[in-house]
């Protein structure tokens, strides 16, 4: 080793960097914390850089407020900031823009030291905060806030932008008037820590900010989308997100950039055409028969685009795209020992990454005894929020001719329902005994 | 006993059912899009946009009220696990 390398901060190297509160503008003070050892973030993220629970003070002439606070095991480098900065009954306001307990580790404890604060959430925020505090939610002030109430502190105003859904019920923004500046929490953040802070200083946080885009926010594009809509009007001069580097530099890139994100990725060339997706796995080709059948019965529909996939022993990670950006879904399996088989589950296990409410779902498969399989599937489909108009299709071994028919009709039908012309049908409650 | 029609356009289905029956109990067993998470009247998954016939369901109780309005639920809207169709003609959707 040579001693003349860069000093490039490491793990370890972080941690004592940034113990002090740190202005990012004109009395707005970051009292965040880093977690430079963290590897892994509510499960579902890889977080190789670590993280930083990114807190704010804001200061005005007749008020200051605090914008979330940090996970509760750095409970104690944040009020040792905290105290640096205002001492508690010089402050009048705690925004809470997101309830996770990654921001409001410090909230009870916060509330003991100052239990004299305004508290301001959103609507929904309201039962999250009540389930936070239990029994001592009733000593609080709190006060629900939506898009375009604001909180004066005297020649500073902090205005609400309720987006739910980025990515809890809870979430909302906050846009500090006279300094265009937006409060963002999870929007707009990352997994980085790096003491330098600034976008502008850290090192290169590009991919962790797609890495969380994709993991945390992607679910729910249509809710970002929102989001951006209230968001893209504002001036902005700076983002300073809950999570990873404070965006002072182009921060309106970040903006443009979600909205590439959550643009399709796949230009189709289907216009106006309904898609409908048919994946099956077969071991002796029965339920590749009824795929195949399926497949050219809703084909027969001019205005439904139909793609049929054999996804035996693939990587179903390429077909998450696709199915993002499809209208319909069908999934065929045999009923192997039980249950409908491993590549399938993994397919349907994956689309926890995107938003598929509201898309049409069908399942089919061939089968010898018990047959579960299809009901299954329907069952992951119901929980991913699908709507499953036509009962599954189930076929005793290989189709004869007659039933080959009916997997062409089942497709028809699939078609209908996608290009919003299905055959209306009515049924007496009795004859759901049973399902 | 007193009849009334369901339909979910989700999944272009009606269903006769006897006056007092909950959206909740045909919902899943005819695959419309309509979720659930507590299935308590608590958390607000599974609200519901009704396009007809919102006066021939059951009054919203304290709760589901307080449930519809924290989640910003529109004037038609209604909590599927709570709610009790009474009568006549109900056509719902996914909200
Ligand atoms: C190892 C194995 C286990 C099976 N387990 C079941 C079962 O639990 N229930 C059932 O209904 N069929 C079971 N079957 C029968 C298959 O579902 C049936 O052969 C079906 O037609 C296969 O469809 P495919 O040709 O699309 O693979 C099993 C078949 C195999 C080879
Ligand atoms: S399922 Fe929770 S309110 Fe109905
Ligand atoms: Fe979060
Ligand atoms: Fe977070």
């Amino acid at each position: 080793m040579t001693s003349d390398a860069p000093a490039i901060p490491t793990a370890d190297a972080a941690r004592p960097l940034l113990q002090r509160p740190k202005e990012v503008a004109d009395r707005v003070t970051w009292i965040g914390a880093l977690d430079p050892a963290l590897r892994n973030f509510d499960i579902i993220l890889k977080t190789a850089n670590g993280t930083t629970y990114n807190s704010y003070v804001v200061r005005g002439s007749a008020g200051v407020a605090v914008i979330d606070t940090v996970k509760q095991e750095f409970t104690e480098e944040f009020f040792a900031k905290l105290e640096e900065v205002v001492p508690y009954d010089e402050i009048t306001t705690l925004v809470l823009n997101h309830l996770e307990p990654d921001h409001t580790g410090a909230v009870p404890e916060f509330l003991r030291r100052a239990p004299h604060v305004h508290i301001y959430v959103s609507p929904r925020g309201l039962q999250v905060l009540r389930a936070l505090l239990k029994d001592e939610f009733e000593r609080y002030e709190v006060t629900t806030v939506e898009t375009g109430d604001t909180v004066s502190l005297g020649d500073r105003t902090l205005r609400f932008l309720t987006t739910p859904y980025v990515h809890w019920p809870d979430t909302q923004c906050t846009y500090l008037e006279e300094q265009n500046l937006l409060f963002t929490c999870d929007l707009l953040g990352c997994h980085y820590c790096d003491a330098r802070l600034f976008n502008d200083k850290v090192g290169d946080f590009r991919f962790s900010f797609e890495y969380y885009f994709d993991h945390i926010m992607r679910p729910f594009k249509r809710y970002v989308t929102e989001a951006l809509d209230l968001i893209e009007p504002l001036e902005i001069d700076m983002i300073a997100p809950g999570h990873g580097p404070v965006l002072r530099a182009h921060p309106r890139e970040y903006i443009t950039h979600y909205r590439r994100l959550i643009t399709k990725r796949l230009a189709s060339e289907t216009g106006a055409e309904k898609t409908l997706l048919v994946f099956y796995v077969s071991a002796y080709g029965a339920t590749a028969q009824m795929a195949e059948a399926i497949t050219e019965g809703a084909a027969e529909s001019d205005d439904v685009r139909v793609s049929l996939f054999d996804i035996q022993g693939g990587d179903v990670t390429p077909f998450i795209d696709l199915i993002e950006e499809a209208d319909g879904l069908a999934i065929g399996t045999p009923t192997i020992n039980g249950d409908a088989v491993r590549t399938v589950w993994d397919l349907l296990s994956s689309l926890v990454d995107i938003e598929t409410k509201g898309k049409l779902g069908a399942a089919f498969g061939s089968y010898g005894w018990t047959g579960e399989a299809v009901g299954m599937v329907e069952a992951r489909m119901q929980g991913l929020k699908m709507r499953v108009p036509e009962q599954g299709l189930r076929i005793k071994m290989h189709p004869t001719g007659d039933e080959l028919e009916d997997c062409r009709d089942f497709g028809r039908r699939l078609a209908a329902h996608l290009a919003g012309r299905p055959v209306e049908r009515e049924i007496d409650m009795s004859a759901l005994l049973g399902r | 006993m007193a009849k009334a029609k369901l339909t979910f356009t989700d999944v272009a289905l009606t269903v006769n059912v006897p006056a007092g029956t909950r959206i909740i109990e045909i919902s899943e067993k005819i695959g419309s899009g309509i979720t659930y998470g507590c299935r308590e009247g608590e958390c607000g998954t599974c609200i519901t946009r009704i396009i007809e016939g919102q006066d021939n369901l059951s009054e919203p109780s304290a709760l589901e009220t307080r449930v519809l309005k924290d989640n910003l639920a529109g004037r038609n809207d209604r909590l599927a696990c709570q709610c009790q169709v009474l009568g006549g003609t109900v056509k719902v959707k996914p909200g």
